[in-house]
């Protein structure tokens, strides 16, 4: 069987999730033995023409060339999977879509004519059909392994879509929101992390975004009960994934 | 030596490799004479400055830590500093350590990542990592373990090794215990030693033979190399308090780049990074790391930019040793303190592996941010890039005006990587036109 020609590919982001497949350490060079990395340009000045079987795409779609580029992609590649909460939702580039970007392009730059933005950043999904969405910000390393093993194999990918809270659970940590009154997005944000930020007695603060029927308004209660004023409730849920549904609308209720 | 040839030969490179984001490189070169090179840099804008105003204070430091994946540190950091600054509350000493070997975690993590994997193929000749591996199995392994040791400190020091989650304005959310880092003591003495043959391995490799004077700026502290603290300084002359940026630096905004240019007002253009600390910090580095540049003959001063691997190595070394330092007087306590808003402006700087990253605020009562400047040490060292691209692409096409696009290319293109330009950081995509007259 001929090796599956993997892409990865860069939008606006920060370079993290794919950083995510160099970290896999020994694994990448197992992984270099399964597949034909034909274009990674972070990793590699080798490059390989399309078609590709497997596309990873990075970072969201905020400019006039990304939106062409994007399409490009999707006809090279067999399937896309986007890695990442900017490629997935926006990322925290996302957050001018609550503003008027020319004001946020004065705010940073001197020159405005010299900048090629869009009103909005916004996920890959929104422009081309993605076959598979891996969540976080950044990823998790293992989950990335998982879903490209499976899509070479066939098969589909274990990815969990249960909250932090089970995470925690299966760490036999205690409720830092019960015990603490530490504000927690656990509740409604997507397992995947290994519920990090409870296990260093810190809230969850949202890096995978809203899991499956997230019940924010019930969480946006509590945080209430908690003191938490309707700018901070705002806030967090208004951070890497503002545009994800749940999160998006829950944020905007408490705005202002 | 003048090619008479009037025609206008254009390179196109649409994307460099092996960089971190994406930038283009142009060239012009018209009757065989090189007349202009730029660093693009256009990747779209992400606006953190903007998207900023309005957050909470204890919020930019992991909101900023996503300017960059590869050194989310060095912007925890300075936002944290910035920040401390401005409420006016100083860190205990416990913390303090915690934040440098943190720091150790990143700058052995980045620096391994260029080494081996972004840099070395270019010296032996090959496209990547995994093709290095084919011949040179040692030399990869050794360089990925390297790696994951940097990985592993920030793992356990800051929950995660990219975007670290334990870091907060005053301190951490929860402080490792000694026994869990004296745990990491075996595998950081090995590394330690893997640096140390590494950098032998490397001292016996060609390089291109390039120096020029340049003005380092970097952090300097009265007693350690510099992480998080310290006064600006320079190889000529300058000296000052970290709040007096704005004084000495200028940011510019170029057509060809979505990152601002920053350079010295009235001197020019710098140089941050591993070649800057490293000429102005020589002495405070640790015995091990001193001793291993003394063996390869490089003392206090490095001024050929395709030598960085060399320095980038040596910093390996000193953050190994470092680190066990650290770990070695280690006492675990409050995990922070408390730090409550006040009015005001503050500013935080500190070394991320690629130099300097300045960071000023204003917030307000409440913590409001009401204004953010971010400026990344590629900003600064764009300049410079260009500048010493120039004049070896000058000279290049001056000895040969008939070299062929391509080599030119290939040549830009490994040119670029020795400095370990962090596009991502100052925004990006790299693609090398040659426009030939």
């Amino acid at each position: 069987m001929a090796k599956k020609k993997l892409a990865v590919w860069k939008f606006a982001s920060c370079d993290g999730c794919q950083l995510s497949l160099l970290d896999c350490e020994e694994e990448l060079l197992e992984l270099a033995n399964q597949v034909d990395i034909a274009y990674f340009l972070e990793a590699s000045s080798k490059i390989s023409d399309g078609p590709y079987d497997i596309s990873l795409v990075e970072g969201s779609i905020s400019n006039e060339q990304a939106k062409n580029h994007i399409k490009k992609i999707r006809k090279m590649s067999k399937f896309v999977i986007t890695i990442g909460a900017c490629a997935t939702s926006g990322g925290i580039q996302a957050l001018r879509n609550f503003k008027d970007v020319n004001d946020f392009i004065s705010i940073v730059y001197a020159k405005p004519k010299y900048i090629d933005t869009l009103a909005n950043s916004t996920a890959i999904s929104d422009h081309i059909k993605v076959d598979f969405e891996l969540r976080g910000c950044p990823i998790n390393k293992k989950q990335l392994i998982e879903v490209l093993s499976s899509f070479i194999n066939k098969k589909k990918p274990n990815i969990s879509t249960h909250s932090v809270c089970n995470e925690c659970k299966l760490r036999q940590n205690v409720c830092v929101m019960v015990a603490h009154n530490t504000p927690c997005l656990g509740p409604v944000t997507n397992a995947g992390c290994g519920a990090i930020c409870p296990s260093y007695n810190r809230g969850c603060y949202g890096c995978y975004g809203p899991k499956e029927t997230p019940n924010t308004k019930a969480l946006s209660k509590e945080f209430k009960n908690l003191n938490m004023s309707d700018k901070n409730i705002a806030r967090i849920y208004h951070t890497f994934n503002n545009q994800s549904e749940g999160f998006k609308e829950e944020g905007e209720d408490y705005e202002k | 030596m003048k090619n008479k040839s009037s025609k206008t030969r254009t390179i196109k490179v649409d994307y460099l490799a092996r960089v971190e984001g994406e930038g283009a490189l142009y060239i012009k070169i018209a009757d065989g004479i090189v007349k202009d090179v730029n660093l693009k840099i256009f990747e779209a804008p992400r606006f953190f400055e903007a998207l900023l105003q309005g957050r909470d204070f204890t919020e930019a430091p992991d909101i900023t830590s996503r300017i960059c994946g590869i050194c989310p540190v060095a912007y925890l950091m300075s936002a944290c500093h910035a920040m401390e600054d401005i409420c006016k509350v100083q860190i205990p000493t416990e913390l303090r350590n915690l934040r440098r070997l943190i720091y150790c975690g990143e700058w052995i993590k980045s620096h391994s990542l260029h080494i081996f994997m972004l840099n070395l193929p270019d010296l032996l000749g090959f496209d990547d990592a995994i093709g290095m591996a084919q011949q040179h199995p040692d030399v990869v392994k050794n360089g990925l373990r390297l790696k994951k040791i940097g990985n592993t400190l920030m793992e356990l020091v800051g929950g995660r090794d990219i975007h670290p989650i334990n870091v907060k304005v005053g301190g951490f959310y929860k402080a490792p215990t000694a026994s869990e880092l004296n745990d990491l003591v075996p595998e950081l003495k090995k590394c330690l030693d893997l640096a140390i043959n590494a950098l032998d391995f490397f001292s016996k490799l060609n390089y291109f033979d390039y120096e020029e004077d340049y003005e380092f700026v970097a952090l300097s502290h009265p007693e350690e190399y510099p992480f998080n603290e310290g006064d600006l300084i320079s190889n000529k002359g300058l000296n000052f308090n970290i709040s007096e940026f704005d004084k000495y630096f200028i940011e510019e905004h170029v057509p060809h780049s979505t990152a601002l240019h920053t350079y010295l007002k009235d001197r020019g253009e710098c140089f941050v990074g591993p070649l800057a600390r490293y000429a102005l910090n020589f002495e405070k580095l640790t015995p091990k790391a001193k001793k291993a540049a003394k063996k390869i003959n490089i003392l206090g001063q490095c001024n050929n930019p395709s030598k960085g691997i060399l320095i980038r190595t040596i910093e390996v070394i000193f953050a190994l040793e470092e680190a066990l330092h650290i770990i070695n007087s280690y006492k675990q306590a409050e995990s922070c303190i408390l730090v409550k808003p006040t009015a005001g402006v503050g500013y935080g700087c500190t070394e991320a592996p690629r130099g300097i990253c300045f960071h000023k605020y204003e917030i307000d009562d409440s913590g409001n941010i009401l204004y953010a400047n971010i400026v990344p040490p590629t900003a600064i060292n764009q300049k410079t890039i260009e500048k010493d691209i120039r004049n070896i692409v000058y000279n290049l096409v001056k000895t040969n005006p008939n070299i062929k696009d391509k080599e030119l290319q290939s040549y830009s293109e490994q040119l670029i990587r020795s400095y370990d330009p962090c596009i991502s950081c100052s925004t990006h995509f790299l693609d090398l036109t040659v426009d030939r007259q």
